[in-house]
């Protein structure tokens, strides 16, 4: 008890002369603010680019794609291909048709706002059967398109990216006019920032034939994915590779998403030294300016380890500040904030919101913590272990 | 004058500067008895200062025995002597050293902290530290807004308010003009002779050194009377 009234008795000098000494503390909230800012931005970047892809993809869907392709852009099947597919076992039924749809998936240029340069932006081409297979899709302004028609229906991620892209407007598409009918949504994930036509339509105006990039299938429950993959490798016809949806999109995330945490972990931790040694800085001069205080309390009879834990909180406290305001920039300013970025195998445009989660928060307060308690671990060892008399002649 | 309080047997206390051995008490013998007022005078460097911190426990010598009432100091280690001093041992310094950013009566109020007393009892025996000194009536103010004079009051309410049986003075007048000097000297007088404690006190000042009951000079480490 009596340690802690100790403690207590410290920290709450210590604190109140914390506004006596406001530049120097202000410098330790500032700097650790600064680089939790920093990191929680580009943990919330690749969180938000993560969650989009990832959350993307079923359990119970499948993709078919050509042996040896790891995206839907460098993969080609045939109709006839998708044909024999339809005969596999375990791929749900609607209204006695399988629920197997060929896509077609391709990039087209467009400008994107506030920019004169184009960038890629995703074309399917998708067939009646696409719709039912993603029931998360949605028709949220306008109209679906007609089949066999050249218009197109835009996802609500490429639509608040891309110039022109607002229903009843014209984009130019392999030197033919397309016309935007409907904006979609897909509840978030990576198909919002796709612009979808008929299939058909896309396959004569992009010349495939009669060929798409991939097939996605419903499958009748999500441990079906077997019986059609092994399906599909007993039929010496087919030279195809079938991967369960959710597993595709998981794949497709982890190299961008790995690359922004990996750099905002360095950026934070580089930041992060800085702040350190202000805080050591500040600490020390805390120490310094309360020389006589620590001596007197000393000699009065409190204990050197009450000093060094209230100097340790102070400045841990001063760190949990930082980490707060830091995480609460980070906050205000990124969180839900869209952006696109070219995303990896689709060598398109993905458009992703900030994600500032409670745990990137919660990495950030660590990393304050962090800085903090190696800020003041040595001021206030040395501060513990000053000799009694020799701060009492500081005077 | 009664039973030795303090036995100081053949101290000696060195320093090392820069390789060479610096000698600051030497074999320094003193018993001080129960309820003595001690004053210790000598120049600048003669060991008064370190004599008084190795009795009060601030420090500890380089050989040699110091006992109070029967407790051997020079064998405590630090956390023990910390221990010790917040309840035998009251400080009282020339520049007060109040912290500033508390009031008056947290000031006194801060050696309570170490005990088990609860906070109505910490207020009591707060009050009544401040009463005997007279500075009852300047419970909220912080040090600034105090006298050096009334400062150095609080700051010896702070060291009476645990009850110890040793006040301890570092040049307590050193700081203030002859008229207050004169009146905390004979608060320290009261505190002696009615309250029974025992008072050591160093100082350069010959007229603050009468209101002691004995007068000890010391010169290069060594006692001279």
């Amino acid at each position: 008890m009596s340690w802690l009234n100790q403690i207590i008795a410290v920290t709450n000098m210590n604190l109140r002369t914390v506004l006596d000494r406001s530049g120097s503390s202000l410098v330790v909230v500032i700097g650790i603010a600064g680089s939790v800012a920093v990191m929680v931005s580009l943990l919330a970047m690749a969180q938000g680019l993560n969650s989009t892809i990832a959350s993307t993809g079923e359990d119970d869907r499948a993709l078919i794609l050509r042996e040896g392709s790891d995206s839907e852009l460098s993969s080609g099947i045939s109709m006839q291909d998708i044909n024999i597919i339809e005969n596999s076992p375990g791929i749900l039924e609607f209204d006695d048709e399988p629920m197997v749809a060929a896509e077609i998936f391709t990039i087209i240029d467009l400008k994107k706002k506030g920019t004169e340069e184009t960038s890629n932006l995703p074309l399917r081409g998708v067939e009646e059967m696409s719709f039912k297979i993603r029931p998360e899709f949605e028709i949220i302004e306008g109209v679906n398109f007609q089949p066999g028609t050249g218009q197109v229906i835009v996802g609500k991620g490429a639509a608040d990216q891309y110039q022109g892209l607002e229903v009843g407007n014209e984009i130019d598409i392999r030197n033919s006019k397309w016309k935007v009918v409907g904006i979609f949504s897909t509840q978030g994930d990576v198909h919002e920032s796709e612009v979808w036509a008929d299939l058909t339509y896309t396959q004569g105006a992009f010349r495939r034939g009669a060929s798409a990039s991939v097939a996605i299938v419903r499958l009748e429950n999500s441990e079906s994915l077997d019986q059609l993959g092994i399906f599909v490798e007993n039929d010496p016809r087919l030279k195809l590779k079938v991967e369960r949806e959710s597993d595709f999109f998981n794949s497709q995330s982890s190299g961008a998403s790995s690359v922004i945490n990996a750099f905002g972990y360095t950026v934070a931790v580089i930041m992060a030294i800085g702040a350190l040694f202000a805080a050591l800085n500040t600490m020390y001069s805390a120490v310094s300016t309360r020389l006589v205080e620590i001596g007197t309390l000393r000699a009065i009879g409190f204990q050197g380890s009450s000093v060094l834990f209230a100097l340790m909180l102070e400045s841990m406290i001063l760190a949990l500040f930082g980490g707060l305001l830091g995480s609460g920039i980070a906050y205000l300013i990124f969180n839900g904030y869209t952006v696109s970025t070219l995303a990896g195998g689709s060598f398109s445009q993905t458009s992703f919101a900030f994600a500032v989660t409670g745990d990137i928060i919660r990495q950030g307060l660590i990393l304050a913590l962090v800085v903090g308690t190696f800020g003041g671990i040595l001021p206030a060892w040395k501060a513990s272990k000053q000799d009694i008399t020799e701060a009492l002649r500081s005077i | 004058m009664s039973e030795t309080l303090i036995k100081v047997e053949n101290v000696n206390k060195t320093y090392q500067r820069g390789g060479e051995t610096l000698t600051v008490l030497d074999g320094l013998n003193l018993d001080v008895p129960n309820q003595d007022f001690l004053a210790l005078m000598g120049p600048s460097g003669s060991g008064k200062s370190t004599l008084l911190n190795l009795m009060g426990g601030l420090d500890t010598p380089t050989s040699g025995g110091i006992g109070i009432n029967g407790v051997q100091l020079d064998q405590m280690n630090a956390k023990q002597l910390s221990s010790w001093r917040s309840s035998n041992v009251g400080f009282i310094f020339q520049f007060y050293n109040l912290l500033p950013v508390l009031t008056a009566d947290k000031n006194v109020e801060l050696p309570l902290l170490l005990t088990n007393l609860s906070k109505s009892q910490r207020k009591d025996h707060v009050l009544t530290a401040m009463k005997a000194v007279g500075i009852d009536d300047r419970s909220d103010h912080k040090p600034n807004e105090l006298s050096g004079g009334q400062q150095q009051r609080v700051a010896i309410a702070r060291a009476l308010v645990s009850d110890p049986d040793i006040l301890v003075c570092d040049e307590p007048t050193g700081d203030l003009d002859r008229n207050t000097a004169t009146e905390i000297l004979e608060l320290l007088k009261i505190l002696n002779e009615d309250h029974g404690k025992t008072i050591i006190m160093v100082t350069h000042d010959p007229v603050a050194a009468e209101s002691a009951k004995r007068v000890l000079h010391l010169d290069k480490g060594k006692l001279t009377n």
